[in-house]
C-alpha cells in the first residue's frame, strides 16, 4: 500500500450511555500521536440514555476533510448496531462485537467477523464499559500495531480515576489485543506513521479557541445543541485565560449582556443554535443601532423550530440574514472546517471593532461537533489585534460638567450644554471613534432608538426627517466596499475552461464537495469548485465572473429549499443550473455528490436529493 | 476567592469640586407629560448623586424602553437606551465588564416586570452590584395606557375596558424571594425620602432595587397623586427591621388604606457576583485589561491538544 494513500475508516455504534466517546478518544490520539490525519463524525440523538449512536473516524496519511465513504472497520457494542449496520460492510473489513450477546446475522461474502469472548476475557466483570477497552486492544492487533501505544493513552485517560482503573483497562485491553492474535486474522495493510505529531479538537474548541485569542474578554451563553461546545471550553479554560464565562437565563439575555459588556470594552461573544438565536433576533439590530461590535455564533441545526436537535443542516441562513427589523449593516460569515473557523474569529472580531457593528459566524453541526486532526503549527493564538477608533484616555481639561451656553448642544434652548463629544459623529467614513463608558470628558449616551450625531434620541418629540436620512446614511458608508477588506472566494480543481460544471458550495460543504470534486477528476469528469465563506459581503463580482465562465453551475447545500441558491439569486440575479440537496438531517458524504453530478451531467434531473444508507 | 465586601473608592472619595444637581441634567430636557411622577425620580437621582460625590463619566445609566426608559437622555452620565426590557441583562454585561463603573438601570413597571421579568429574577439572584430604580406608574404609558404587571385587579384601560381580571405583581416581595439583598419602595412625591434611598442603595453593595411610586398622570386616574399621598407610611417611621425579611413581606403585602414605603428588606455582607468571580480577583475591570493570550498559556492549550 505504500504508494497508496492509506484511507481507513472505523465506526463504532451503540446506545447512548454504552461509552463510545471514551474509545473514540483514544483512537484518536493514538493515530493523531503517530502523525495521522482524521475526521470524525458522530451521529447521535438526543437522548442521554439508548438510542442509537454511530461515531465514525476516517484515518489517512493524508488531510482528510469529510467522513468519508466506506467503513472498513465496524464495532458493535450492541444488537442494534450489528442490525443496522452490518449490511454496509464490504468484502475485506472486519465486525467486533461482544460475541456472548449479539448474534451477527448474515455478513456479506469476504467480512471478517470477530466475536469476542467479553465475559471469559473479562473475568465475567460487571462493568459493561469494559468491553470498550477490549475491543480497544482488538482493533490496534487488527491494525498491526503494538500495544504499547494503547497503553500509553489508557494511562493517559483514565489516570485521574486512579490507578486501580488503569490497570483493570490496561488489563482488559491486553486481553482483547492477545486473543485477536489468537483468533482473527488482521488487515493486510501497515499503517504508516505521518511525520510530526498532530494535535486533535472539535469546530465548537476551535471557535473558542478563536475567540479567545482575538482577545475576547467575556463570554456568555444558554446551553443549546450543538452550540454548547464553544460554552464547555470557555468555561474550562476561563481561569487560566482571564476570560469572564457566564451561562445566562435565556438567549436574550445572553445576547444582551454580550452588548453591555462589548460597549464597555470587553471583546464580547456568544454561541447558539437556531432556536436561541431567534431569541437573540432583536439584539442583532440592536448591537448595529447602538454600534456596538459584537460577536454572534449560530451553529446549525436541522429545524424548523427545535427540529432536529443532534442533526445537521444549513437551514438557518434565511433567519440570519433577515435577523432583527430595519436596514443595518452587519458581517455574516460561513467558516468551512474547524481551522477556517478558528482563523476566522480574530480576523471578524478586527472587522466588527473597525466598523462597530455586529458580526455574525454561521457553524453547523457538521463543523462544530466534528472531529478533526490539526497541525499544531497552525494554530497561531497570537493573532494581530485591531480594535479601530477606541477612545481609552480622558482628554485634557475637558469635564463632563455642563458648561458654556445652551445654544452650543444642537438642540435649541434646552437641555444642558454638551461636553462636545459626538458619539456618532458623522464622518465621511461613517465610522465615528468610539469612547469607552469611564473616561472623562467624553460621557455621552448610545440609544437603540434613532438619534443624532451626540446619541440624543431623534425617535420622539425631535423626530426630523433630515436627521433620520443622515444617520441612515452614516451607519450604510461604513459599509462601503466593504467587500474589498476580505479575500473573494476562488476556484480550485479543473482548469475553468474545461470543467464541465462548476460546483458551488458554502461553509461545511466545503471538505465534501473538495473530496468529491477530486474524485470526478480522477474519474475523467472536468469539475471545478467555488467555495463561499462570506455571506456578507458577497463576493457578487468574483462570483459573477464565475458564473460567466462556467459551463454549468451547481449549486451544493445542506437544506430543502436552496436558501444560499435564492439569497445568491436575489443578491446578483445568477441562477445555477443544478442542485445537489440534502436535508435528512445527515452530512453528505463524497459519493453523494459524485452521484449528483453523474445524474445532472446525464440529464436526470435538475435536482439531486442523495439517499442516505447509513441510517442514525 | 474573594468574597469579603471592600468599601466602594469612587463614594467615598471626594470630588475635587462638588457638583451641583444641573450639573447632572442631560442634552435635552424630559419629554414626560407635565406632572409625571418621572420628574422626581430625575430630580432626586441628580440629588443623589451630588451627594454621593458621583461624577457623570462614573456613572452608566441604562434603560429599556418606555416613558421612564427615556431617563438616559435626561441625565448627565454615560447612559444607554436598549431594547424594552433588557436593562438589566445589558447592565450585568455592563456591570461584570467594568466593575468600576456606578451602574444605574433605570425603567418602568412593564418593561422590569413584565417583557422584562426573567432578567430581574436572575439579576437578583446574582446580586449585581447595581442600582435598579423602577418608575412603577401601574400603567403602559407610552403605548397610551394598557394594562401593566402592577395593575390592580378590575382596573379599567383601554385592553381592560371592563375591568383587569389578573392580579398583579408584587415587586417587593417578588424581589426578596428573588433573592435581592437591598429591597426598598419609595413615592416620587416625597424626592428627599427617595434620595435618601437612592444613596443607600448605591452605596449597599449588590443588587439594589427601589420600586418608585410615579404617577402617570394622563394614563392612570386611579393611582394618582392623593392616592398616595393619603396612604403612603414610611417604614422608618414604623421601627421596621430591615434585616427581618418576613416583617418585611408582611409589610408589603399590606396594600390598602396604608401602604409602606422604605427600606423593606436589606442583607448587607452578600457577596456580590463580582465578588465570587474569581477572575475578578486578578484586578481591574476585564475591560482595561490586555487583550490575548500568552505564549506559555497557548502552549499549555495546545499541548492539551495532542
Amino acid at each position: 500500500m505504500s504508494s497508496e494513500r492509506f484511507d481507513f475508516a472505523i465506526a463504532i455504534g451503540g446506545a447512548a450511555g454504552q461509552g463510545i466517546a471514551t474509545p473514540g478518544n483514544v483512537l484518536a490520539r493514538i493515530f493523531i500521536r503517530r502523525g495521522l490525519h482524521l475526521n470524525a463524525y458522530n451521529a447521535y440523538q438526543s437522548i442521554i440514555r439508548g438510542g442509537h449512536i454511530f461515531l465514525t473516524m476516517r484515518i489517512s496519511d493524508r488531510p482528510v476533510h469529510n467522513h468519508g465513504d466506506k467503513l472498513d472497520l465496524l464495532v458493535c457494542l450492541n444488537q442494534d448496531t450489528m442490525d443496522r449496520h452490518l449490511g454496509l460492510m464490504g468484502p475485506g473489513t472486519r465486525v467486533i462485537y461482544n460475541g456472548d450477546t449479539i448474534t451477527p446475522g448474515s455478513p456479506g461474502d469476504g467480512v471478517h467477523l470477530c466475536p469476542l469472548p467479553i465475559g471469559e476475557l473479562t473475568d465475567n466483570n460487571r462493568n459493561k464499559l469494559v468491553q470498550n477497552t477490549v475491543a480497544l486492544g482488538t482493533i490496534l492487533n487488527l491494525l498491526g500495531m503494538d500495544f504499547q501505544i494503547l497503553e500509553e493513552i489508557i494511562t493517559m485517560q483514565f489516570q485521574r480515576k486512579g490507578q486501580e482503573v488503569v490497570d483493570e483497562n490496561v488489563g482488559v485491553a491486553r486481553a482483547g489485543f492477545d486473543y485477536a492474535a489468537e483468533h482473527f486474522e488482521h488487515f493486510n495493510l501497515a499503517v504508516p506513521s505521518g511525520g510530526k505529531p498532530l494535535a486533535v479538537w472539535t469546530g465548537n474548541d476551535a471557535l473558542a479557541m478563536g475567540g479567545a485569542s482575538a482577545g475576547v474578554k467575556f463570554y456568555c451563553a444558554y446551553p443549546m445543541s450543538p452550540s454548547t461546545g464553544v460554552l464547555h471550553w470557555m468555561a474550562q479554560n476561563a481561569r487560566e485565560l482571564g476570560i469572564m464565562v457566564r451561562q445566562v437565563e435565556d438567549e436574550i439575555g445572553v445576547a444582551n449582556m454580550a452588548i453591555g459588556a462589548a460597549h464597555v470594552g470587553c471583546r464580547s461573544m456568544c454561541a447558539t443554535s437556531g432556536g436561541g438565536f431567534a431569541l437573540m433576533t432583536e439584539a442583532v439590530g440592536s448591537a448595529a443601532m447602538l454600534e456596538i461590535p459584537v460577536v454572534f455564533i449560530d451553529v446549525q441545526r436541522a429545524g424548523p423550530s427545535t427540529g432536529v436537535p443532534t442533526k445537521t443542516e444549513q437551514g438557518d441562513l434565511w433567519q440570519i440574514l433577515g435577523a432583527s427589523q430595519g436596514d443595518f449593516e452587519r458581517f455574516i460569515v460561513a467558516p468551512t472546517d474547524a481551522l477556517d473557523a478558528f482563523n476566522t474569529m480574530p480576523e471578524l472580531f478586527n472587522l466588527v471593532d473597525h466598523f462597530q457593528c455586529p458580526g455574525i459566524v454561521i457553524s453547523d453541526l457538521l463543523i462544530s461537533e466534528g472531529t478533526f486532526s490539526v497541525d499544531p503549527e497552525a494554530i497561531d493564538m497570537q493573532p494581530e489585534i485591531d480594535r479601530g477608533e477606541l477612545i481609552t484616555e480622558s482628554r485634557n481639561g475637558v469635564s463632563d460638567i455642563p458648561t458654556g451656553s445652551q445654544e452650543a448642544n444642537g438642540h435649541g434652548l434646552i437641555g444642558a450644554p454638551s461636553n462636545g463629544y459626538l458619539r456618532y459623529e458623522n464622518t465621511d467614513s461613517g465610522i465615528s471613534p468610539r469612547a469607552l463608558p469611564g473616561v472623562e470628558g467624553y460621557a455621552h449616551v448610545v440609544a437603540t432608538d434613532e438619534h443624532d450625531e451626540d446619541g440624543v434620541l431623534v425617535s420622539d418629540e425631535f423626530t426630523n426627517p433630515h436627521k433620520r436620512r443622515k444617520m441612515v446614511e452614516k451607519r450604510a458608508r461604513k459599509f462601503k466596499d466593504v467587500a474589498r477588506r476580505i479575500e473573494p472566494p476562488t476556484l480550485s480543481g479543473a482548469d475553468a475552461a474545461d470543467a464541465e460544471i462548476t460546483l458551488i458550495g458554502w461553509g461545511s460543504t466545503h471538505g465534501v464537495i473538495r473530496e468529491a470534486v477530486e474524485i470526478l477528476n480522477r474519474d475523467g469528469i472536468a469539475v471545478n469548485h467555488l467555495p463561499v465563506k462570506w455571506i456578507v459581503p458577497l463576493h457578487a463580482e468574483a462570483i459573477a465572473e464565475v458564473f460567466a465562465s462556467a459551463k454549468r453551475t451547481v449549486i451544493v447545500e445542506n437544506n430543502h429549499s436552496g436558501q444560499f441558491h435564492r439569497y445568491l439569486r436575489g443578491e446578483t440575479g445568477l441562477t445555477a443550473e443544478g442542485h445537489i440537496r440534502k436535508y435528512d438531517g445527515e452530512p453528505f458524504m463524497p459519493h453523494h455528490i459524485v452521484d449528483g453530478v453523474k445524474e445532472l451531467l446525464a440529464g436526470q434531473t435538475d435536482i439531486f436529493v442523495p439517499y442516505q444508507e447509513v441510517i442514525v | 476567592m474573594s468574597v469579603e465586601t471592600v468599601p466602594r473608592e469612587a463614594v467615598e472619595e471626594k470630588p475635587a469640586t462638588p457638583l451641583k444637581a444641573k450639573d447632572f441634567k442631560g442634552k435635552v430636557d424630559p419629554d414626560w407629560c407635565p406632572g409625571c411622577g418621572d420628574f422626581g425620580v430625575l430630580s432626586s437621582l441628580q440629588r443623589a448623586c451630588v451627594n454621593l460625590g458621583l461624577r457623570p463619566h462614573e456613572i452608566l445609566t441604562i434603560s429599556g424602553i418606555g416613558c421612564s426608559s427615556n431617563f438616559p437622555g435626561f441625565f448627565n452620565s454615560y447612559g444607554m437606551h436598549t431594547l424594552h426590557g433588557r436593562a438589566l441583562a445589558v447592565a450585568t454585561g455592563a456591570q461584570m465588564a467594568n466593575h468600576e463603573l456606578t451602574v444605574f438601570v433605570t425603567g418602568g413597571d412593564g418593561d422590569g416586570y413584565g417583557i422584562g421579568g426573567n432578567h430581574f429574577t436572575h439579576t437578583a439572584r446574582r446580586n449585581v452590584d447595581l442600582t435598579y430604580i423602577v418608575m412603577d406608574n401601574q400603567i403602559y404609558g407610552l403605548t397610551t395606557g394598557q394594562v401593566s404587571p402592577t395593575s390592580s385587579i378590575e382596573m379599567k384601560t383601554k385592553s381592560t375596558p371592563f375591568g383587569s381580571v389578573e392580579s398583579p405583581i408584587n415587586p417587593i416581595t417578588a424581589a426578596i424571594m428573588n433573592g435581592a439583598t437591598f429591597v426598598a419602595r419609595a413615592f416620587s412625591g416625597d424626592a428627599r425620602h427617595l434620595t435618601g434611598l437612592i444613596e443607600q442603595a448605591v452605596r449597599h453593595r449588590g443588587f439594589a432595587l427601589i420600586d418608585v411610586f410615579s404617577p402617570c398622570v394622563t394614563f392612570n386616574k386611579d393611582n394618582d397623586y392623593p392616592f398616595f399621598k393619603q396612604r403612603v407610611k414610611k417604614l422608618e417611621d414604623e421601627g421596621h427591621d430591615p434585616g427581618d425579611w418576613k416583617a418585611a413581606c408582611e409589610k408589603a403585602l399590606i396594600w390598602g388604606d396604608e401602604i409602606y414605603t422604605g427600606l423593606f428588606f436589606q442583607k448587607p455582607d452578600t457577596p456580590t457576583l463580582g465578588d465570587r468571580e474569581p477572575v475578578l480577583d486578578e484586578g481591574g475591570s476585564m475591560a482595561g485589561r490586555e487583550l490575548g493570550i500568552t505564549p506559555g498559556q497557548s502552549d499549555r492549550i495546545i499541548k492539551r491538544m495532542m
